[in-house]
């Protein structure tokens, strides 16, 4: 177990949070990266796929969607949007790389969520005089909360992923405490580097669960079940 | 882009597409796919062969269950980068590397499979070969497997189809297959490089899930049958 040893005492050395290629300065690029395209990814996916769910179009698509995100190799579509002209503009790449990555769980969870919504729950909601918005805010999307939280957590395991690896695509991020570690054969900070990595995606998982269960519309019933 | 251009052309000028590419660095693409192909072909088969004792493990203990389908899940969420990096202390730099990290994510999808197959037998099923005297072991090969098979069968296609992908970030220690020439590409702006490279990476993956697809209809010839009476009888 040395080799954690080392890696803790590299990672309790002052000087490597510090600078631009501190430990610090990357998780902050980390955090910023997975903030903003979850909050992008959310704003174009969960409409959208609220939208078709409520009015029962497009199921292909959304199940579809997230098929095909699953064959496409992150790492490839990272590189190849550095070397298109879009790499010039700096952090640009790893923002369009990451939002093309959420947004099918996202919207694949919420449409599925949508559709899985009891018919006869919905008719008898119209059958009480409910508008089209009323269902949807009153019956559909509480029911529906679940599936929108599990594409959530999926969307936020996968940006975290993505943003790391965007180090090898000469982006920012915690990925690059990984990569300069391997450029300089220094295992303890590929560790390190890696511990932090992992942390963090665990804690926005947990993070993730506990807000889903506090923020659920239907805390108090589904707990009945 | 006219006739002009000639082959050797569009490598000088650095196109996206071009045929000289596949020509002069055929043998590096074919290496490549190789890699690429043996890697995902070994991760998946260690993936299952790990996968189903746990899966029977946690159906004869369901206590077990919590513990066992949270660490996958764990696991699941850890970026490939960093379950990369946190293996090289144990394997170096080596293709057993990327193999373990690849077999851990796959036993997040493979072990919810099997256990959503074997549950999905139905306890008629079950009873019946019961009352005709089989033993566990012959119940569970003879009757719960080749119904559990579809399930089965779509969490490997699931999990191959990602490993394909996931198969690249080696390249992060050079064995990445198809994924190294990617990174190298990026190197020196390498064009036709990564797109080939990243298209045939797609294309593994599409070909992998039609071919195990395919073994699936001809280990399960029953649910066609069943299929075809259902549409006599409608």
């Amino acid at each position: 177990m040395g080799t954690v040893a080392d890696a803790w005492v590299w990672l309790t050395t002052g000087t490597n949070w510090q600078g631009e290629s501190g430990v610090g300065n990357r998780l902050g690029e980390h955090l910023w990266f997975t903030g903003v395209c979850l909050a992008l990814s959310c704003l174009i996916a969960l409409p959208l796929a609220l939208w078709l769910g409520h009015i029962g179009r497009g199921g292909a698509l959304a199940v579809n969607l997230s098929n095909a995100g699953r064959a496409v190799p992150t790492l490839a579509v990272l590189v190849l949007l550095t070397i298109t002209p879009l790499g010039r503009h700096g952090d640009l790449p790893t923002v369009i790389a990451l939002v093309l990555f959420a947004v099918p769980p996202l919207l694949t969870n919420a449409y599925v969520g949508m559709r899985e919504v009891d018919r006869a729950v919905v008719e008898a909601a119209r059958g009480m005089g409910m508008s089209g918005g009323q269902v949807f805010r009153k019956v559909e999307l509480p029911l529906a909360y679940p599936m929108v939280m599990t594409g959530l957590r999926s969307a936020t395991v996968q940006v975290v992923a993505t943003a790391t690896l965007a180090a090898m695509a000469g982006g920012g991020g915690l990925g690059r405490v990984i990569t300069a570690g391997f450029n300089t054969n220094n295992t303890p900070q590929v560790v390190a580097g890696a511990l932090v990595v992992g942390a963090l995606a665990l804690l926005a998982e947990g993070v993730l669960v506990a807000a889903g269960r506090a923020l659920d519309p239907m805390r108090s019933t589904r707990r009945a079940h | 882009m006219s006739a002009v251009v000639s082959a050797a052309g569009c490598l000088a000028a650095n196109e996206w597409i071009c045929g000289e590419y596949l020509r002069s660095r055929g043998q590096e693409l074919t290496d490549a796919t190789v890699q690429h192909v043996w890697i995902t072909a070994v991760s998946v088969l260690i993936g299952v062969a790990v996968a189903f004792p746990l899966a029977l493990l946690v159906r004869a203990r369901p206590g077990l269950a919590a513990p066992v389908l949270g660490l996958t899940t764990v696991l699941y969420a850890i970026p490939s980068l960093a379950m990369f990096s946190l293996l090289l202390p144990f394997f170096g730099l080596s293709a057993a590397l990327v193999v373990t990290g690849l077999v851990l994510y796959s036993l997040t999808i493979l072990v919810r499979n099997i256990l959503a197959g074997l549950a999905s037998v139905p306890e008629e099923a079950r009873e019946a070969a019961r009352g005709m005297g089989y033993g566990a072991g012959r119940l569970l090969w003879e009757v719960e497997l080749p119904l559990a098979l579809p399930a089965v069968m779509a969490g490997v296609r699931m999990a191959t189809v990602s490993t394909v992908a996931l198969t690249t970030v080696g390249a992060l220690v050079d064995y990445g297959g198809l994924g190294t020439l990617v990174t190298t590409g990026l190197k020196s702006f390498f064009k036709a490089q990564v797109l080939t490279a990243s298209v045939l990476c797609v294309v593994l993956a599409v070909g992998a899930d039609l071919l195990l697809l395919g073994l699936q209809r001809l280990l399960t010839p029953w649910t066609r049958i069943r299929r075809g009476r259902i549409r006599e009888a409608g």
